[in-house]
């Protein structure tokens, strides 16, 4: 779909940015009432565009305790009308509750989805130490949890994680129906590509983006990923997605700084 | 007549029950409202080998750059702004310094439940399937449900043990002298579970008037925490600086020089000499002349 109605702005062709923004926003599509969160700024923007097309209903935060509505610029402060008071225990009832489809970003990822926001290293004793798993281990097991990694590499998707924060499908299997039974475990969205899960529960290529090859991101992979059939190209933003991003949601290019890269792809 | 209890105490009084070995829980959240100048206080004692338990930041690392923590339970610790991770707790953790008792932070709010509701444990999903059970060894034990699923299958839930603590410190915006106590800012965060989990409930709060006042300055729901919660109230006006509470922000520009002093011990000396080796007074001072200083270079 051509942007030309629209105006001069959005005629440029859309940025590897752009497309990554929209395919978060398609990893929402069919949610419907629930709390979208997302960590990082294409994120960000996919979850608010996801709202102003096809997805009204999502309940957004300001990052604080309040759900805001409309449609607001990402680098400052939620300046929609508040709908709702969710202080942090009111986000645990909900989570507890399934109200809620998280995208992380992992420090590491592997086959089964498992991921590790918490420490390199050992735990007793760790080279690194990151924030702690947070909320990953409840998120992942009570509602739809996706990931978004902006620099896809083989430093990111590892063969095993050096500890599980979020539960991948391996795991949920062996806790349990009590770990399994709401575990839900959505798209991954790269710089180069669309991960979802094979019916076997490993990660699987599901799109690569316009001007990725499948090769760069098997390359970019320390695990071999399932490739059943064709793989699919991410679609691209349409005129009234890349207007939305552009004038309305990231009007200062933020996008761009979260991407190594940022080059023209449609 | 007889009155109600006073409890009003300095801030030194408030915390001088607390002892080597003991378990305490700090209110807040990362570095929002959190007990600084209580924290600040337990800087001043010479108490060591705390395990420590909330939603933490720099608290917990102000109180293991001077030795005082031997463990701690928490499912994360942040500064909530750059550089993110508190160099005092990563330098701990690295070295292997502390003993980590890390979890979700679904399941924090679920052991300061039980420990409120003086249950041995709380269920929940949080934790299965994670490594988090691994590295808790035999503390952190599974519950079946006796009663089966719809589907005839048998949940195994984790069985969250009670957060019980010692002592708790909150800090809350404005109290009465008897502990009944309001937030003003956004969120209450935990700390009615704190107190309620705790022997020695200590509040700390900018201040402290009449009942009549607190009652009429807020609304009902604000009035997070009752008299029969606390035992102490200490007056601590910006008490919980540098991280923010209802009525001011985070000192950003004093939380960045906590961070970068923290990672060069030169810098460290300075830092706690100018912040640290006074009374709560001089600390304010401190920071008011750290404030005015950025103000000048900025001119």
């Amino acid at each position: 779909m051509s942007g030309a109605e629209t105006g001069t702005l959005v005629q440029a062709p859309a940025t590897r940015a752009e497309v990554c923004a929209v395919a978060v926003a398609e990893s929402y599509r069919g949610d419907g009432e629930l709390i979208a969160s997302a960590f990082g700024t294409v994120p960000a923007i996919g979850v608010r565009l996801a709202r102003a097309t096809f997805e009204p209903d999502l309940v957004l935060s300001d990052g604080e305790a309040y759900g805001v509505r409309g449609t607001w610029a990402v680098g400052g402060p939620a300046e929609g009308p508040i709908e709702s008071w969710m202080s942090f225990n009111q986000i645990f009832n909900l989570v507890w509750n399934g109200k809620r489809h998280i995208m992380m970003i992992p420090s590491q990822l592997d086959a089964h989805g498992n991921s590790n926001i918490s420490v390199i290293g050992e735990h007793a004793k760790p080279k690194v130490q990151l924030l702690g798993v947070r909320g990953a281990p409840g998120n992942s097991v009570y509602h739809p949890t996706g990931y978004w990694v902006p620099a896809h590499s083989t430093r990111v998707f590892v063969p095993a994680v050096d500890m599980v924060s979020g539960v991948g499908h391996d795991n949920a299997a062996k806790a349990g129906p009590a770990a399994s039974r709401y575990h839900d475990l959505r798209e991954v969205v790269t710089n180069l590509a669309v991960l979802d899960y094979a019916p076997d529960g490993r990660l699987r290529l599901k799109s690569v983006h316009p001007g990725v090859t499948v090769d760069e991101v098997v390359d970019a992979t320390g695990f071999d990923l399932v490739i059943d059939g064709d793989v699919q190209e991410t679609r691209r933003p349409d005129g009234e997605e890349l207007r939305l991003i552009r004038e309305v949601i990231d009007p200062r290019g933020l996008r761009n700084a979260e991407m190594r890269d940022g080059e023209v792809v449609a | 007549m007889a009155q109600m209890r006073d409890k009003r105490r300095s801030l030194d009084e408030a915390v001088a029950g607390i002892e080597s070995g003991m378990t305490i829980g700090l209110g807040g959240w990362g570095s929002r409202r959190k007990p600084m100048a209580l924290v600040r206080a337990l800087l001043r004692t010479d108490v060591t080998d705390l395990t420590v338990v909330g939603f933490l930041g720099p608290d917990l690392g102000l109180l293991i750059s001077a030795g005082k923590v031997k463990r701690a339970y928490y499912g994360f610790v942040s500064l909530d702004s750059k550089p993110f991770y508190d160099p005092w707790f990563a330098k701990a953790r690295t070295e292997g310094t502390i003993e980590s008792r890390e979890m979700d932070e679904g399941m924090v709010k679920a052991g300061l439940q039980a420990a409120a509701a003086r249950l041995p444990f709380m269920p929940i999903r949080a934790g299965l399937g994670s490594s988090v059970p691994e590295f808790w060894g035999e503390e952190l034990k599974t519950v079946e449900s006796p009663y089966p699923a719809a589907d005839g299958r048998t949940e195994t839930l984790l069985a969250m043990p009670a957060l019980e603590l010692d002592a708790a410190l909150v800090h809350l915006d404005i109290a009465d002298e008897h502990g009944n106590a309001a937030y003003t800012g956004v969120d209450p965060y935990f700390d009615d579970l704190h107190l309620m989990s705790a022997r020695q409930r200590i509040l700390s709060a900018d201040k402290i008037v009449s009942t009549e006042e607190l009652v009429g300055s807020v609304p009902q729901q604000a009035l997070l925490v009752n008299r029969m919660m606390v035992d102490t109230v200490s007056e601590a006006a910006n008490g919980a600086h540098f991280t923010f509470a209802g009525g001011y922000g985070r000192d950003e520009a004093f939380q960045r020089h906590y961070a970068a002093s923290a990672k060069d011990p030169e810098a460290w000396k300075t830092f706690a000499e100018t912040y640290l080796s006074g009374d709560e007074a001089d600390y304010q001072a401190a920071v008011a002349r750290f404030t005015q200083e950025q103000k000048e270079q900025q001119a």
